[in-house]
């Protein structure tokens, strides 16, 4: 019997460069679904070019290859590349907005926390705070964690976003636009 | 080559560069713009009754043909009429472009009269789909969708265009290129893949070629031979892929799957080399995935990267055309052989022609009534090797793929993935038209047919005489089938007829009449070659032949669902005996 040497299980971050075209959101969304893959996070935003955008999907597999996620990916029409992000090669961040709990009492012990953290406080008011903080999940989850016993009233988090790190970019060389010759009119 | 017309003359000036032919469609509200430029088009559009019929009939005439089926249907109900044809082409890789109407652009997201979102339903059952508002966008997309369609994996595509596109003013300009930046389908196997597979094949000591649809869809079946005579190696051919390899081949195994034939399930069951041919590893093939084939290296060729090592792990992946990865298998295998390097597969051989010996398919004759078993037999025999036939889904589908024998490449068209109850007589309808001078069979279940019968009309009054066999059991027979055998005979809601009434409803032949076919019957062995004969001499209208079989007839072998192949009961409680000590 073949022993499957395969990727599985696990999280894994993609970029994935599509074009910006209406719908490819609801594409790629929908094929996670349908195909029973576990999307952690999502991120889609603008690229330096204008016709092109860039999701970061974070994915957790259980029993499926990463090998396949990526197939059914690129068979989406409007896919035009899919790089894995390898945790060691790769900055990613997410970013969070906290409303927390700060009265007379609390406020000088919650900014001491969140100087620590080095968030950065967006909003005040007479009894809350809205910090911002921006980082990995470990980051982010670890300030929650600390500054929970405050109080938090809401909170509001991004997706991952996500880059390889040293001077290669991930857009060059796919870009270009490969046209193939159209069929020739019958008429 | 610019010209300033409608966007609903673009439309039809754009199908009618891309090549389309025909048009399978029913018009309504949304679409209406474009039937008025339709009416002078030299295209034929043929007037359905039922979408669901104008899909399945683009479906026919696209695996009959080879060609880009097209079909046309309005916003809203048309549209959604035409989900169930979109995601059996989808499933079965067939070449397909579907043009609806949407309602105006500005109407869109207000829910309005016969608006439904069918970009978005259909997602899912598509290759690609387009939502044009912008009536200069036309030509592009017709383009763009039939480009996607034919190419890499064929595959359904969708044109979703807005009544205010179709209304106003535009510039037609057919496109000189296209820009699909992600649509890089590969064709062109990789060198050193097909070394290893050579490699693979040389080495191995019981290796089957297991041929999928891809090898129909690719046009390889010449190629196919070629390899199969080169080497000697067994062939299995898939329900898609019947007719790839002519079944009076001696190398030719038969089917593989779940009422595949023992020797085909054996064949790759026992092999140590699977030779994967445009085929998927469909759970109806493999049976029980960690079972299949356990001492098996596999090479798996596909146009479609994702369908390898999907379902089961591939030693030697191979991403490309089937017939250009025959075409190079072959340059490699023959070079090998002229240097005196051959494959020994002669235990093997002996071994796979021992079980065909064996285990011939055949079926036991009832003791009352007709055998439907024989009716698909003779009707085989009868119509003759170049009659193209298609299926629905269920008993009467198992038995024409295993009692016809098939010799061509697209002369056996059935709904394969999606299991459509429904897909015969509107598909025959489609096959017909992209074949006018071949013989089109329908076989039908009595069930299925109730479900799309209505097409009847449309091939009386279009002059497009199919032939119509139903294996009328009153039953739905295939799920009475597994009533009988996993639900203690308890047969729920499966008997199509009244109980205990003689009457027969509806009256087949009498409903053949009313749709202006010729409407037959026959119930007795003595008359079923008359009566195929006599439906075989009527070539100016649709035929319509209601054979009353006998009902309690199941379709062996069998492989029960989930079960391991090794569990194949050649009939039922009957399972074959190999004897692997020659091995």
């Amino acid at each position: 019997m073949s022993i499957q040497p395969v990727k599985t299980g696990g999280k894994h971050t993609l970029s994935v460069l599509v074009e910006n075209k209406p719908g490819v959101l609801a594409r790629v969304a929908a094929l996670f679904s349908r195909r029973g893959f576990n999307i952690e996070s999502l991120a889609v935003g603008p690229t330096e070019h204008d016709e092109v955008s860039r999701m970061t999907v974070v994915v957790n597999l259980e029993n499926t290859p990463l090998e396949q996620v990526t197939k059914q990916l690129n068979k989406l029409v409007e896919v035009i590349k899919i790089v894995e992000l390898e945790p060691e090669s790769r900055v990613q961040r997410a970013l969070m907005l906290v409303k927390i709990t700060a009265t007379t009492e609390t406020r000088s012990q919650v900014l001491d926390t969140i100087q620590l953290f080095r968030a950065k406080v967006v909003d005040v008011s007479t009894d809350t705070v809205i910090v911002q903080l921006a980082g990995n999940t470990g980051k982010l989850n670890d300030f929650l964690r600390v500054i929970e016993p405050f109080g938090i009233r809401e909170l509001s988090q991004s997706g991952m976003v996500g880059m390889g790190r040293g001077s290669r970019s991930i857009s060059e060389r796919s870009l270009r636009s490969v046209a193939v010759p159209a069929p020739p009119s019958a008429v | 080559m610019s010209e300033q017309m409608t966007g609903a003359q673009s439309l039809i000036k754009s199908l009618e560069a891309a090549g389309a032919e025909n048009i399978f469609g029913i018009p309504g509200g949304a679409i209406l713009p474009a039937y008025d430029p339709l009416m002078d088009s030299k295209i034929r559009h043929i007037l359905v009754r039922h979408e669901q019929g104008a899909g399945h009939a683009a479906q026919g005439y696209a695996a009959a043909t080879g060609k880009v089926g097209v079909c046309m249907a309005t916003s809203g109900p048309g549209a959604t009429n035409l989900v169930t044809p979109l995601a059996d082409a989808n499933m079965d890789s067939v070449p397909m472009v579907a043009i609806t109407g949407q309602v105006g652009a500005a109407m869109i997201g207000t829910d309005a009269f016969q608006e439904a979102d069918i970009k978005g339903i259909t997602m899912p059952v598509t290759k690609h789909s387009f939502l044009i508002t912008d009536p200069a966008e036309i030509p592009l997309r017709v383009a763009e969708a039939f480009h996607l369609a034919s190419t890499g994996r064929p595959g359904p595509v969708l044109v979703d265009v807005t009544k205010s596109a179709l209304q106003a003013t535009t510039t037609y300009r057919w496109p000189t290129e296209l820009h699909l930046p992600g649509y890089r389908p590969v064709t062109r196997p990789h060198a050193k893949q097909i070394r290893e597979a050579a490699r693979l094949m040389l080495e191995a000591k019981k290796p089957v070629l297991y041929v999928g649809g891809g090898t129909i869809r690719s046009g390889a079946h010449r190629e196919l031979l070629a390899l199969a005579t080169l080497t000697g190696i067994p062939v299995v051919t898939t329900l898609m892929a019947r007719g790839a390899f002519p079944d009076s081949h001696p190398q030719h195994l038969g089917m593989p799957g779940m009422h595949g034939t023992v020797p085909a399930v054996a064949g790759l069951q026992k092999s140590d080399l699977i030779i994967s041919l445009g085929a998927r590893f469909d759970d109806r093939v493999t049976g029980n995935l960690d079972s299949f084939a356990p001492n098996a290296k596999v090479i798996h060729a596909d146009i479609d990267p994702a369908e390898i090592g999907k379902n089961r792990y591939a030693d030697v992946p191979i991403v490309g055309d089937v017939r250009e990865v025959l075409t190079d298998l072959i340059a490699v295998l023959t070079a090998e052989k002229e240097a005196g390097k051959e494959g020994d597969y002669e235990g093997w051989i002996a071994f796979v022609a021992g079980i065909k010996k064996a285990y011939p398919l055949g079926y036991d004759l009832p003791a009352d009534g007709l055998s439907p078993q024989y009716v698909i037999e003779r009707l085989g025999k009868i119509s003759g090797e170049e009659t193209i036939f298609t299926a629905g889904v269920g008993q009467h589908q198992m038995w024409a793929a295993q009692f016809i024998g098939y010799e061509h490449p697209n002369t056996w068209i059935n709904s394969g993935g999606l299991g459509t109850m429904g897909y015969s007589v509107p598909a025959a309808m489609g096959a017909k038209v992209g074949c006018p001078d071949s013989t089109v069979w329908s076989i039908d279940g009595d069930g299925c047919f109730q479900m799309t019968n209505q097409e009847l009309a449309t091939c009386a009054i279009e002059g497009i005489p199919i032939k119509v066999a139903i294996i009328n059991n009153d039953n739905l027979g295939m799920v009475r089938q597994w009533q009988t055998l996993f639900y203690g005979e308890r047969y729920s809601n499966t008997n199509l007829q009244s109980h205990g009434q003689p009457k027969r409803i509806p009256d087949f032949p009498k409903l053949a009449e009313a749709m202006g076919c010729v409407g037959l019957a026959c119930d007795s062995a003595e008359d079923v070659d008359a009566t195929i004969e006599k439906a075989m001499e009527i070539n100016d209208m649709p035929v319509v032949v209601d054979f009353r079989v006998n009902k309690d007839a199941m379709v062996w072998p069998m492989v029960a669902a989930g079960s391991s192949n090794d569990e194949i009961q050649y009939a039922r409680d009957l399972a074959p005996e190999f004897d692997e000590d020659d091995l």
